[in-house]
């Protein structure tokens, strides 16, 4: 069962022989893949020996973990918009890819992964590296498919592609028998362009798109949500255009993060646990909310009975699922995020709204007050994290892309890091996987070379994938790291802090010597824990030719707010 | 949530290795709990059919339905509730022979309840019953004060009343 049932039509005339594992480079080089991440390791064997004659052709980056790989993969594919591959072997090297599916699938991120696997004869035997790699991935995969045999190979690859990339993007993965690698195989590819049971773009009612645009027209107080969708789509340019012809403030998820610039003056901010004052306050004042290309997750929503009761939605979404599944909604928009709004943009009236965005600058000035210029002009002897990101944003100007691991670094990035252009921000949103920051910055630098790429990493994420410094070194790989560094896991103590009484169970850490680590894989580094230093510090390592390492002191209890806490509205959004 | 009720989940799917544990998975994932389940070949060639029941809410159901119609080889799904369906269960009792031999009591038990018998050896007889679960279980608390040595209940099979062919809403290119 399960045999792609269209092989006679790849023997045609054009068709050559060949192994399987060969089959293997040839299917990722008709999908245009220039680039891939990996691990060799038993069961792959066959397809690194054939990866050999390709290097002109293909190249490969061997990470020191498969983990590296992965979240290497994922900053690629964020960074270019292109699906990320990833090569690893079977047993160990195929369960270290686990974490990397899962987040790439919680944030819909396009992956295809190949993983070795023991010969069809011993599976099942609990062979020598042998997993259920397809069962283990099933939950986080958008689809996966085991091949065992070398006929099977270009279709499931095209398949995995088309997949990987359409609809609602995600990780897929094929399983390949070390059998199926060496047997031969006649190989002609036809990329793949529809599957009959699969729709990856559903039609968007017309009729809906009507009611849609006269809520909008009506409404006093309109309010739009953005999420990654928008990104995913390409939609940047539509969305701007619908923003600024109905004059909507309108908010960024995490992941929809520089899918407007921030410079934008209708952008009122980002969403959720940790975003903006006036976004999540107003959010249960609006009367129209537009939620576009997002999903309305717990931490964007707090308390989803209390949870924007008061507006009619519109939910603008390619995932049929995602209708009604956490918020209900007034009028579903199903579709392609970039047709449906240019779809719409006809339909909406001009129109501008200042009463209802001084609103949100109102907030933006309580924001500011409370919370943005203690963080920027710390009274403290400490360096905060806040100040070392105004920092930045004064020397790169919101022209770089920014890679963030898990924690409070992470939101202090998300609430303050500038963006110029879309695809600037990637960072592990659904997931909250530590230890993605830094192969994911990897993989950015990759995808655009051009750019200058920073990694922000907390001392507890740093430890989780510093492996990957080697590949960083070895793959002369230009990431500016910036290690900020609280010698604690913040987020857990902030938590601790807040609703366990200061009980401090585990999270304050004794750290290494980061800069002799840096110095131990032949890169550059610094170390500042004064004020006076700092900006220097940054300005040397922003204009360095190559990696740098910039390892910063943080005041070591420092709390970011404001805050939804856990199952409260977003109208109670603490300043403190 | 809204009211608990007996929902059927009919699932029209490409006949693939793994599709089984991509479909229960969104249910024990949920911590649902799959009341019975059923897979056979459809009337559309090379497509295969899953009855799912489950006790939800409707709410639930609804989101079940496009969870598993997201699976990529899954082609639709869809759910009704017991009034929309002609649905029936196959249930078999093993017996002693004895009790059929010594009481004629079995033997109307068997004739009233539209049961039959399926085999008779020396020992004991396999008894069945098509139908619906509260028949079947009836059937059987009927049968336990004679000594049941094993009962076994199928998956609930089921079609759908409206007369419009589920194969036509499949759009299958």
């Amino acid at each position: 069962m399960g045999a792609p049932s269209t092989l006679e039509s790849t023997k045609t005339n054009t068709s050559i022989e060949l192994s399987g594992a060969e089959a293997v480079i040839k299917s990722l080089i008709h999908e245009d893949v220039d680039l891939l991440f990996g691990y060799p390791g038993g069961a792959i064997m066959p397809v690194y020996d054939a990866l050999y004659n390709y290097q002109n052709e293909l190249k490969h980056i061997l990470t020191r973990h498969e983990q590296g790989a992965i979240h290497a993969a994922q900053g690629y594919a964020r960074a270019s918009g292109k699906a990320g591959v990833v090569i690893a072997t079977s047993g160990p090297g195929a369960t270290n890819l686990i974490t990397g599916i899962a987040d790439a699938q919680i944030d819909s991120t396009p992956l295809v992964c190949i993983t070795g696997q023991v010969i069809s004869q011993l599976l099942g035997t609990d062979g020598f590296q042998e997993t259920d790699v397809i069962g283990i991935s099933m939950p986080v995969t958008k689809w996966n498919y085991q091949v065992t045999s070398a006929e099977e190979i270009p279709e499931a690859i095209a398949k995995a592609f088309y997949i990987a990339r359409s609809g609602r993007p995600g990780p897929v993965l094929i399983d390949i028998t070390k059998d199926a690698q060496f047997a031969q195989l006649n190989f002609d590819y036809k990329k793949c362009e529809s599957i009959r049971s699969y729709e990856p773009i559903p039609t968007t009612d017309q009729n809906s798109l009507k009611k849609a645009a006269e809520l909008v027209n009506n409404s006093k107080k309109p309010f739009m949500i953005f999420g990654q969708g928008v990104i995913l789509s390409g939609a940047e340019k539509e969305l701007n255009q619908v923003v600024e012809k109905t004059g909507i403030p309108a908010a960024s998820t995490v992941l929809g993060l520089s899918a407007l610039p921030t410079t934008h003056p209708q952008y009122v901010g980002m969403v959720g646990m940790h975003g903006n004052y006036g976004p999540n306050l107003l959010t249960n004042e609006c009367d129209v909310l537009i939620a576009v290309g997002m999903r309305f997750d717990d931490r964007v929503t707090g308390d989803l009975k209390r949870y924007c009761k008061q507006a009619k939605i519109i939910h603008i979404e390619v995932d049929p699922s995602e209708i009604n599944k956490n918020v209900r909604c007034d009028i579903p928009l199903l579709g392609d995020a970039k047709e449906v709004l240019q779809s719409l943009l006809p339909l909406v009236n001009s129109n501008t709204h200042p009463d209802w965005i001084d609103e949100f600058e109102k907030c933006e000035k309580i924001e500011f007050e409370k919370i943005v210029q203690k963080e920027f002009f710390p009274k403290s002897d400490q360096i905060s994290m806040g100040e070392v990101l105004n920092k930045i944003n004064n020397i790169t100007k919101g022209d770089s892309i920014v890679v963030t691991d898990v924690g409070q670094h992470q939101m202090i990035s998300c609430r303050y890091a500038q963006y110029n252009y879309s695809r600037s921000s990637i960072t592990s949103g659904g997931l909250g996987t530590m230890g993605f920051c830094l192969p994911a910055a990897i993989g950015a630098k990759l995808a655009q070379p051009l750019r200058q790429v920073i990694a922000i990493v907390g001392d507890g994420g740093f430890q989780m994938t510093l492996q990957e410094l080697g590949t960083i070194k070895q793959f002369g790989i230009d990431i500016k790291i910036i290690i900020l560094n609280n010698e604690f896991l913040g987020m857990v103590r902030q938590w601790q802090e807040l609703f366990f009484e200061k009980r401090y169970a585990h999270t304050e850490m004794q750290n290494p010597d980061f800069i002799a680590i840096s110095k131990g894989y032949g890169l550059e580094s610094k170390k500042v824990s004064k004020r006076d230093e700092l900006n220097n510090a940054l300005e040397e390592m922003l204009s360095f030719d190559g990696s740098y390492l910039l390892e910063v002191k943080v005041g070591k209890e420092d709390n970011v707010f404001p805050m939804v806490a856990t199952g409260a509205s977003v109208s109670e959004v603490r300043l403190e | 949530m809204g009211e608990i009720k007996t929902y059927t989940i009919s699932i029209f799917t490409e006949n693939h290795v793994g599709l089984l544990n991509r479909i229960t998975i969104i249910f024990t994932k949920r911590r649902l709990n799959i009341e019975s389940l059923n897979t056979s070949e459809s009337e559309i060639k090379g497509i295969h059919r899953f009855t799912i029941v489950v006790n939800v809410s409707e709410e639930t159901v609804i989101k079940l339905v496009k969870q598993i119609e997201k699976q990529i080889e899954v082609v639709r799904a869809f759910y009704h509730i017991d009034e929309e369906t002609v649905f029936q269960e196959i249930a078999l009792y093993k017996v002693h022979t004895n009790t059929i031999v010594n009481g004629i009591k079995v033997e109307s038990l068997i004739r009233d309840n539209h049961a039959r018998i399926l085999a008779i050896e020396n020992d004991f007889i396999i008894i069945e019953k098509t139908g619906r679960k509260e028949e079947t279980n009836d059937l059987l608390k009927k049968l336990e004060p004679y000594g049941i040595m094993e009962f076994v209940r199928s998956g609930r099979v089921s079609v759908t009343k409206p007369l419009e062919h589920m194969g036509s809403l499949l759009k299958i290119k």
